[in-house]
């Protein structure tokens, strides 16, 4: 049993709203999946629920096999392993830099400070932002605030990183930034599960690829069977629009 | 003798009392907002705190029950005049229950309360304010609600209600005069002997009017230095290589590491 996380049967209802529908699929140790998908298909939802932040109406979502909603686990260690980046950031504003990506270490990982502040300069050293230790969130611009934000949840040492849109609160210029940094660590074998509306991107590094249509998996498989060769109408359609866009711009 | 003569006699004459009678007032308003945060801070903390979804029904209700005890203190006590509540307080202790609170322990009591009060809806306001993404970033990282409160929210719901705090610091100077009505001898009953004893309203009014604008700017001034000083530096330094192995204490090949990227 090497999977992660696994998701079962997950559905998700807010009110009379159906916003997810039955979704199973499975992360692996060392996958990069990528969820795709139009706007309002229920993708932050399904990482929100996934982490916790949303209660899914019915369904598990499986860590190593645990099932995390009946205390499984406990729920802070079971967020502590698993990362989020954020479409806006979240950075402590009250916080430097530093302080920001010690926190954590500090409160849930219980490591003293010299510890914790040796591990947060190695990964803000990995993603840049080395430099900025002494500043706060206010100070930064929105790629150098999110370099922080994965620097944040690396110095944790998750066992997988959820990223929700991590670009796309981005000026154009600052997208490429953040898209390297996920790019090393795609690599280095950093398992991953990212919603991004960057389909190159999503093409070029994903090991695993989920379309989400109507809060439902329409369609999944690897990287290039959903990118050259997808089976599904709507996700013919999607990533035609995709292309057109992109030729467009 | 001219109206500045007058004023002139007024306090040098009366400067111990006047001086007494501020002295008693800043106290007052000091410690009772002090303390009026320490309750609002409290009643506010409370009135946000949400119940999980999975906790039992008894722990819901007695949550729901607290916060309901607390918003009737805070629409009484915001809904009433303190002049009143201090009469109420002062001689109802005195009839009711043969207690005499004396002068200090009902005027700290009444002001205390009052401001707790109105701190409480500005707390709530303040920790409302304070955007939900960093709870939602604390929780992500598997921080519990008491550290999130206690390391993120708190303080920057704090630094948001410092002018707030230095609202109420004022209105407490200004109101600590109500407090004349169970005998306090405070700046405003010293203004009353005054003027009772020579009869030189104007004058008397003028002279503590002066009195309490040097109070209440300085104060404001006071408390726009802290708010200055917790904002922290407008700019920050570009760490170097050097501050960088000296604040991690990294080994020596770390740098090494470093300086090859
Ligand atoms: N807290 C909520 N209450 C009610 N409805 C919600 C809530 N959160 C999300 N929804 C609804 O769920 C649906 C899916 O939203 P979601 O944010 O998951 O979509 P998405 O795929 O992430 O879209 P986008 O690409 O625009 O980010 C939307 O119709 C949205 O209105
Ligand atoms: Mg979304």
């Amino acid at each position: 049993m090497n999977e992660i996380l696994k998701i079962e049967h997950l559905s998700k209802t807010f009110g009379n709203n159906v916003v997810l529908t039955d979704i199973d699929f499975e992360v692996k140790k060392g996958d990069v999946t990528s969820i795709i998908g139009a706007s309002g298909s229920g993708k932050s939802t399904l990482l929100r629920c996934i982490n916790l932040l949303e209660t899914p109406t019915s369904g598990e979502v499986l860590f190593h096999g645990n099932k995390v909603a009946e205390g499984g686990i406990k729920e802070e260690d079971y967020r502590a392993k698993v990362g989020m980046v954020f479409q806006s950031f979240n950075l402590f504003n009250n916080h430097t830099v530093l302080s920001n990506c010690m926190l954590g270490q500090i409160k849930v990982l219980k490591r003293n400070k010299e510890e914790a502040k040796a591990q947060a300069l190695k990964y803000l050293e990995k993603v840049g932002m080395a430099p900025y230790i002494n500043a706060k969130p206010s100070q930064l611009s929105g790629g150098q605030k999110q370099r922080v934000a994965i620097a944040r949840a690396l110095a944790m040492d998750p066992e997988i990183l959820l990223f929700d849109e991590p670009t796309s609160a981005l000026d154009p210029e600052t997208v490429g930034e953040v898209l390297d940094v996920m790019r090393t660590l795609a690599k280095e074998g950093t398992t991953m599960l990212v919603v991004t509306h960057e389909m190159s991107f999503a093409r070029d590094i994903s090991s695993h690829v989920v379309f989400m249509a109507d809060g439902k998996i329409e369609e999944e498989g690897s990287s290039k069977d959903i990118f050259y060769n997808p089976q599904s109408a709507r996700t013919k359609e999607f990533l035609t629009r995709f292309r057109e866009d992109k030729q467009e711009s | 003798m001219s109206f500045f003569q007058r004023m002139v006699y007024i306090v040098q004459t009366y400067s111990v009392s006047l001086l007494k009678g501020a002295g008693v007032t800043m106290a007052i308003a000091i410690i009772c907002t002090a303390l009026g945060c320490i309750i609002g801070l409290g009643v506010g903390i409370v009135q946000t705190i949400e119940p999980k979804k999975n906790s039992s029904p008894i722990s819901k209700f007695f949550i729901k029950f607290f916060k309901t005890l607390l918003s009737i203190y805070v629409e009484f006590f915001r809904g009433t005049p303190m002049m009143l509540q201090a009469a109420f307080i002062f001689y109802g202790f005195s009839q009711l229950f043969g207690i005499n609170l004396g002068m200090w322990k009902a005027a700290i009591l009444i002001v205390s309360i009052n401001t707790g009060a109105y701190m409480a809806e500005t707390v709530r306001g303040g920790i409302l304010s304070v955007d939900i993404g960093q709870t939602e970033g604390a929780k992500a990282i598997g921080m519990n609600h008491f550290q999130t409160m206690t390391s993120i929210i708190l303080p920057q719901a704090f630094r948001l209600i410092m002018p707030q705090i230095g609202n109420n610091l004022i209105i407490n100077i200004k109101d600590t005069c109500v407090l004349s009505i169970i005998g306090t001898v405070e700046l405003f009953f010293t203004f009353k002997s005054i003027s009772g004893a020579l009869y030189t309203y104007f004058e008397a009014a003028s002279v503590t009017l002066i009195i309490y604008f040097i109070l209440t700017f300085s104060c404001s001034k006071i408390m726009r230095y802290f708010e200055k000083k917790m904002d922290g530096p407008a700019n920050f330094d570009l760490a170097t290589t050097d501050t960088l192995a000296y604040t991690s204490g990294m080994n020596l090949a770390h740098i090494a590491t470093r300086e090859r990227l």
